[in-house]
């Protein structure tokens, strides 16, 4: 195929790209959406394989990753969501590194010249640290959404001033890669090892409620290290769809700080809050009391109430609860009771991860409401369970002068009676108390979320 | 005088734009399919297979070659993995759309 035929053939992939982000703008044109990017794909490698000989190495290869991509889908739990879609930033990074060292060492298999411009050098040098740093730092977040690795902030002092001279020097060996004349591997290996290094080192200082933003973020740098990639290689196809996906991976960070009220730049420099909480600090050392009732009479209030919202929160996913609550919205419902979910954008620990679980467990989602649809109804809706979320719903975001005031926050507090099931009365992911637990009209009902809704719909029928 | 620019320019006047359009299509992203965005965007970024699949092409195999090929296995799992994740949980989503319609 002449060098034409290729570009035009990128294009209409890159066009198929764009299209399926498109789809995803509702529901019901999200499959034709992931269709078009599976045709977009085909296409580009497709074309690709008229510009490569080792066809049986390549074709061998991708049935290797194909079997082992298919089987993980398969398999995954949708409460696994955040892990697996960690694991994959780290593989595009990955994967970026080796394509970057393998232009280094044959130029001119890529098209290049057989010595290295500077342009091309200074292309390979971002994309190689920029993928670098995505895979470390997947790598971290993949183990501490896993539970491999606590999800707690690991902090020592010092640690922006390293992260800062390390930069400089990935900076420095970076720019000797791209004056010497000839190509040098001691500095391009000293700069990829150290933002390997740096990846990880950014990534630990972050807590497990910052997850959203780290997972968004990392999926902004897969994208960026993928155009970098497309610069190096001068291919447009990887420039357009690297874009695509570091502008996605971008949006999601902004909505995911604005929905926590917190600057970007704090939440990258980490630190904040703790993996489970600790005990409930009073403050004013008086000691507030909270009323705690059993999940029949949870069942009892809800069976005859009118409204009921449910607020799910991470607990609920790490109970995989959701085929519970399911039956419990159902139960309801034969009673003539309203049930409707109250989604706040950073419940659990990506964007979007409460959709899914309730998508799952076939909860229709009209029923699935966000925070600014529904923010209106609390004050009169009659009964609000709060299923495993904490902050979210901490009435302090309303008090000046509180760590998380201006935080945007469903406003349970304002129904006529208020439920929540947690484990314990520690405090939320932020480590602060919660005046709504303490207020009149709240229950607390302590248990696995998973149990305590069974035990609700054994109450109920 | 196309000829005379430097590719790069032209590959950064795509970039600047291919920015514009994700940025305009993804704010249209309706947040309960926040999660599916993500899945689908990961099996996009999959699409540095093709720089893999150059890298692994060349006749004559040296360890760049195999390193290539390290890569194609690595980004195959992602564009698999992530289609077909995707397709999963969008069917999810699909489920409850009729049953909210009868």
């Amino acid at each position: 195929m002449s060098a034409n035929v290729v570009a035009l053939a990128y294009l209409v992939a890159s066009v198929f790209f764009i299209l399926s982000l498109k789809g995803l703008s509702s529901p019901e044109s999200a499959r034709r959406g992931n269709l078009f990017g599976i045709v977009g794909m085909a296409i580009a490698v497709g074309t690709t394989f008229t510009l490569t000989q080792n066809w049986m190495l390549i074709l061998g290869c991708i049935a290797v990753g194909g079997v082992i991509g298919a089987i993980v889908a398969q398999r995954v739990q949708m409460t696994a969501m955040p892990e697996l879609v960690a694991f994959m930033h780290s593989l595009v990074g990955l994967a970026a590194v080796f394509i970057a060292i393998a232009a280094v060492n044959n130029p001119v298999s890529f098209g290049l010249p057989e010595v290295l411009p500077q342009g091309s050098k200074l292309e390979l040098f971002l994309g190689t640290f920029i993928g670098a740093m995505t895979w470390s730092g997947s790598v971290i977040a993949f183990l501490k959404l896993s539970g491999r690795m606590s999800g707690a902030p690991i902090v020592f002092t010092g640690q922006h001033l390293v992260n800062l001279l390390l930069a400089i020097a990935m900076i420095g060996f970076g720019l000797w890669f791209f004056f010497d004349q000839t190509t040098n591997w001691t500095a391009f290996a000293a700069m990829t090892g150290i933002a390997f290094l740096l990846g990880f080192l950014i990534i630990v200082p972050i807590g497990g409620a910052d997850m959203p933003v780290v997972i968004s973020m990392l999926n902004s740098y897969s994208g960026w290290a993928a155009a970098g990639i497309g610069f190096s290689l001068g291919n447009p196809m990887l420039i357009i769809a690297g874009s695509l996906v570091g502008s996605s991976g971008a949006i999601l960070s902004y909505i995911m700080c604005k929905a926590m009220n917190r600057p970007f730049l704090s939440v990258i420099l980490g630190g904040f809050g703790s993996d489970s909480g600790a005990a409930a600090e009073t403050g004013d050392g008086v000691q507030k009391t909270h009323r705690s009732g059993s999940a029949e009479d949870a069942a009892f209030l809800m069976g005859n109430a009118d409204s009921v919202i449910i607020v799910p929160g991470y607990g609920l996913a790490v109970a995989r609860a959701q085929h519970s609550v399911k039956e419990l919205a159902e139960v309801l419902h034969k009673k003539g009771v309203t049930v409707r979910f109250a989604i706040h954008p950073v419940a659990g620990r990506m964007p979007g991860h409460m959709n899914v679980l309730l998508a799952e467990a076939e909860i229709p989602y009209e029923q699935v409401q966000e925070m600014e649809e529904i923010n209106s109804d609390f004050s009169n809706t009659d009964v609000v369970l709060v299923l495993g979320a904490n902050d979210v719903v901490n009435p302090a975001a309303n008090v000046p002068g509180s760590p998380i005031y201006g935080m945007p926050i469903l406003d349970a507090h304002k129904a006529r009676t208020v439920m929540v099931v947690k484990r314990s009365m520690a405090a939320g992911y932020a480590g602060l108390d919660n005046d709504l637990f303490y207020m009149d009209k709240t229950m607390m009902i302590f248990g696995d979320a998973k149990k305590m809704v069974e035990n609700m719909v054994k109450a109920l029928q | 005088m196309i000829g005379e620019i430097d590719p790069v320019i032209i590959n950064l006047t795509v970039f600047v734009l291919a920015v514009f359009v994700g940025y305009h299509v993804v704010w249209n992203v309706t947040p309960a399919l926040h999660t599916p965005l993500m899945s689908v965007t990961n099996a996009i970024s999959g699409i540095i297979l093709v720089g893999a699949m150059l890298a692994a092409g060349p006749a004559e195999t040296d360890w760049g070659v195999w390193l290539g090929a390290a890569a194609v296995v690595l980004a195959s799992i992602n564009v698999f993995g992530g289609f077909l994740v995707s397709q999963r949980m969008l069917e999810m989503f699909k489920k409850k759309e009729k049953k909210g319609n009868s």
